[in-house]
């Protein structure tokens, strides 16, 4: 294989990493990853000034596609991961990628606690109702009498609503897009990262091979955009934003639902006022030491 | 560091010492009173090195501490009890058969009785009459019977009142001079008391106080406050004993040492955590016991296949599964050994004293950022909850720190057309690591293999060469660690008859039970291992193959290090001791045991006549009430059971009054019938 990379100033500007997406043709990654690209040079991230942190799946292969740092981790682990780097080093922007497998089912612990945290990340959640990568089985958001792999008979679980699990969890910032809309997309994506506290933007990505349900036309039917229906909205009115989570019939809401102003967990966190923990000294100073040793005396 | 023993061909001098027991059901303050006492001890210039053996084999709920104090450091908590003080009726009928003769049971005797039928010869029973002795000090909380037996205790064991008049009013500060005075009165009583009734009884050890004030540690605390001035940063745990002292003394201390503590939802989350972290560039570290360790194994394999440095801590307690929260085992060798898929670089190392555990956090957050690795620190809850003396000098604030390859700044020779080659094939195996958000190193770690610019070979390009390749890359490391690791070194005289092989926390009680083989004319020396994984092959070798009898001393059931040695070396011991109760070894156990394998007496599992007595109380506990206690305790060969059986009579508590028998299998232990009479 060739190993010869794009000259760093290059990628710098398009964000293209040095192999191209192996998604399906038509897979609703590809338009995450496009709004993606467009909200982080827009907003003037600079590429080492990000840390992409994914777990398993076809979505969570996403940060190889992608010119910043990057960790590609455990199946359903990218959350902690994501947490203990932004606490490590709280100037970098972490953004956590992934799908509904691996956020919603073995992740979706971590996925309710990060929430309650606060902590400052943007979480993107490629929503597809399947699991992809592992040929077709009924995942976390797969609708109630949907046949797949493993629910040859229909699914008889009722789905997880990741908009309102996040609500009663305490996200602060609670979205949802569609890859076919690109340019709300990448504006939720701009909003999100800007926010300061945990936001999720769940995002209908359809898998064209293994979910013959949840289609981009089954989803055009459906969705309208919140902007544009309900321009006044209050934002900040968490009865009003379940009520929008909850609506998941023939119209489905995309946009953002809820979004309120709280400290972050890292701004709570005595030991970072000193700046990141990356740039602090390491070890104990005698005085400390004398000192700690002292109060066992 | 630990060198008080002596090895030399001559038998090491007596120190001066005394074991004083702590027995009393939980909320009987008994820790309190350890630590009292320990302060006083440690502020005389003397040492101290408890145990304490909480939920007790025999009551419920009930506790000893074992608190070893001595002239000189010990390595052990010993086998003996010298003084015992009873806060209840339980603890005399339980403990005080074991005081050694010459020794004293000291308790209130307007509370609770000792039977002098319980006592070995020449041990005085120190009855306290607690209102008789603090008669005009005003009202008391019943807790300061503990207070009246602490100032007794002084003055047998010829003990400075002062210091802990001292203590006390340091203790008290908060609560103001009328609750100091009131505390060093009720002392005072009990030492006055003691003088005047019980001069006969006293234990005149002559000590040399030195007044130099020591400190107190646990090996938890050791760990922690060493990781600290080791470089930690970053700490994540999840509540699980014996693990969780290391979370609290991290949390009390957090700010001022500036390390981050992060509680988190769970210990997969808690490693994860960490890897985070130390991906990010900081030094990281976590800790949990066997079952949390357990959810964490999947990590250990990430963490070494993202080549991110992070140390996980195992406070080992009794297996398998939930198994004993509360008591002590080395049984995690094999998983931590066997810890995720693959074939991966990773350390293994244990801490051989609570003096280590400070040294060995530091140094595991050396090696795992040197090398790029996980690094798994087995301690466990002997050392972990246990607390001693720390010898002067044995610390220091300035501790090495080594961080390998980590860097900042673009290296001045880039590859690839200006791209950062973060997983390059080197010829250590340890390629240089950006700090996260470094300008120009951008790159993916990937829990997928990859090449050495990071892009997956697991998916689209598979490619043979570069995954054989890169895991030799990774494999390669462990050359390093080993030349970095101290080899071990056998300790005591080089041509013994006896070598006793360990790893981690039994070389203290090993060093003693040296001691008393040498007493028994039998010449024994110890080969102990610090640094598990990699092993030290070769030089093990070389002091193995000059060794006479070789004997593997665990706190496990299956030998797992025996094992472990034998896989790694092809080098069979000659037996082990092995102790899998829940309870640490001590000295004379182990020294029995090696003479009765230098004598080639089979290996007697049978249960003993004392714990015949426990399983009784066990018995008495969960079915009779409480209300029972084992009187006589015979063996019976012809039963009807289909093996030999321990047949206990079992009388009243109060009055002594038949009331039973039951009948115990002495090879399977089994509790096969409890006779009520009438």
């Amino acid at each position: 294989m060739s190993t010869v990379l794009t000259p760093a100033k290059e990628k710098s500007k398009t964000r293209k990493a040095v192999v191209d997406p192996d998604w399906c043709a038509g897979c609703g990654d590809f338009g995450v990853l496009k709004s993606l690209k467009s909200a982080t040079t827009d907003n003037g991230v600079k590429p080492h000034e990000l840390l992409l942190v994914s777990g398993i799946g076809c979505s969570s292969n996403l940060p190889g596609f992608f010119y910043s740092y990057a960790v590609h981790s455990l199946h359903g682990r990218a959350l902690p991961v994501a947490t203990g780097a932004k606490l490590a080093n709280h100037n970098m922007k972490v953004v956590i990628t992934g799908g509904d497998g691996d956020g919603y089912g073995i992740g979706v612990g971590h996925f309710i606690h990060a929430m309650r945290r606060n902590l400052d990340l943007t979480y993107i959640v490629m929503d597809n109702e399947i699991y992809g990568l592992t040929t077709g089985q009924a995942s976390p958001t797969t609708a109630e009498g949907h046949k797949t792999k493993t629910t040859p008979r229909g699914n008889v679980e009722k789905p997880i609503n990741p908009l309102a699990l996040a609500l009663t969890a305490g996200a602060t910032f609670v979205a949802r897009g569609f890859s076919a809309q690109p340019a709300q997309l990448t504006s939720l994506i701009e909003q999100a990262m800007a926010h300061k506290g945990f936001a999720l933007i769940d995002v209908f990505s359809p898998c064209v091979t293994y979910n013959k349900l949840n289609t981009y036309s089954w989803f055009k039917e459906r969705v309208y955009k919140l902007e544009d229906e309900e321009p006044d909205r209050d934002l900040t009115d968490f009865s009003a934003a379940m009520t929008k989570a909850m609506e998941f019939d023939s119209r489905i809401p995309i946009g953002l639902i809820y979004r309120i102003e709280k400290p972050t967990y890292e701004d709570t966190e005595p030991v970072l006022l000193k700046g990141p923990l990356v740039d602090q000294s390491l070890g104990i100073k005698k005085e400390l030491f004398d000192q700690l040793l002292a109060v066992t005396m | 560091m630990e060198n008080h023993g002596k090895n030399s061909g001559t038998a090491p001098e007596k120190a001066k010492e005394i074991t004083v027991g702590f027995g009393g059901a939980a909320g009987d303050g008994l820790d309190k009173s350890g630590n009292t006492l320990a302060t006083v001890i440690n502020r005389l210039g003397l040492y101290a090195i408890s145990y304490n053996s909480y939920q007790s084999l025999i009551r419920g709920g009930h506790t000893f501490l074992r608190l070893r104090i001595s002239q000189r450091k010990e390595k052990c908590f010993g086998d003996h009890l010298n003084v015992l003080l009873a806060m209840n009726q339980d603890s005399i009928e339980r403990h005080a058969p074991e005081v050694n003769p010459g020794g004293v049971v000291i308790f209130n005797s307007d509370k609770i009785s000792c039977d002098p039928s319980l006592l070995q010869e020449n041990v005085h029973a120190i009855a306290l009459p607690f209102k008789e002795v603090t008669e005009g000090i005003g009202k008391l909380m019943p807790i300061m019977q503990n207070t009246m037996a602490l100032g007794a205790l002084l003055y047998l064991a010829n003990l400075a009142f002062e210091t802990l008049h001292e203590v006390l009013a340091d203790i008290f500060k908060h609560k103001g001079e009328e609750v100091i005075e009131q505390n060093v009165k009720v002392a005072q009583g009990g030492f006055d008391y003691a003088e005047q009734h019980f001069e006969s009884a006293k234990i005149s050890i002559p000590w040399d106080f030195t007044r130099i004030a020591k400190p107190f540690f646990s090996g938890n605390a050791a760990m922690a406050m060493g990781a600290v001035a080791g470089g930690l940063k970053f700490y994540s745990a999840y509540p699980m004993s014996p693990a969780s002292n290391i979370l609290h003394w991290l949390v009390a201390n957090s700010e001022k040492c500036s390390v981050l503590v992060k509680q988190a939802e769970d210990e997969i989350a808690v490693v994860n955590l960490a890897i985070g972290a130390g991906h990010a560039g900081v030094r990281s570290m976590c800790a949990t016991s066997g079952g949390g360790f357990a959810l964490m194994t999947e990590a250990i394999g990430e963490a070494a296949m993202l080549e991110t440095p992070v140390v996980i801590i195992n406070v080992q307690r009794g297996g398998p599964s939930t198994g004993l929260p509360t008591k002590t085992e080395q049984g995690d060798l094999n998983q931590a050994m066997g810890a995720s898929q693959g074939d991966f670089p990773r350390v293994i190392m244990a801490p051989k004293s609570v003096t280590d555990c400070y040294h060995m956090a530091g140094e595991a957050l050396n090696i795992a950022e040197q090398f790029q690795l996980p690094v798994i620190i087995l301690s466990d809850l002997l050392l972990g909850e246990n607390y001693e003396t720390i010898a002067p000098d044995s610390w220091s604030h300035d501790v090495e720190i080594k961080r390998g390859e980590l860097i900042r700044e673009v290296p001045e020779i880039m590859e690839n057309n200006g791209g950062f080659k973060r997983y390059k094939f080197t010829p250590s195996g340890v390629s240089p690591r950006p700090v996260i958000g470094s300008e120009g190193m951008v790159y993916v770690a990937a829990s997928d293999d990859h090449d050495e610019d990071g892009v997956l070979i697991s998916d689209v390009f598979t490619n043979p060469a570069i995954r054989r390749k890169i895991n030799e890359k990774r494999m390669r490391k462990m050359d390093g660690v080993v030349k970095e690791l101290e080899p071990p070194k056998l300790e005591g005289p080089e041509d013994s008859e006896v070598t006793l092989i360990s790893w981690g926390s039994t070389w203290g009680v090993i060093q003693e039970a040296l001691e008393q083989l040498q007493d028994e004319g039998i010449t024994a020396n110890q080969l102990n291992f610090k640094y598990l994984f990699p092993l030290h092959v070769k030089e093990a070798l070389e002091i193995l193959d000059k060794c006479k009898t070789t004997i593997v001393v665990e706190v496990n059931a299956s030998g797992q290090f025996a094992r472990h040695l034998r896989a790694e070396t092809g080098f069979s011991c000659t037996d082990t001791i092995l102790k899998y109760d829940g309870e640490p070894f001590e000295p004379r156990l182990i020294t029995n045991r090696v003479m009765g394998i230098l004598n080639k007496e089979p290996l007697d599992l049978r249960v003993t006549e004392k714990e015949a007595r426990e399983i009784g109380y066990h018995y008495i506990r969960v079915h009779l009430r409480d209300k029972l206690r084992p009187a006589q305790i015979v063996h019976v060969t012809k039963n009807g059971y289909g093996e030999p059986v321990w047949v206990l009579k079992l009388v009243d508590r109060e009055n002594g009054e038949a009331k039973g028998q039951l009948t115990v299998g002495m090879d399977t232990g089994s509790t096969y019938k409890w006779d009520p009479l009438n």
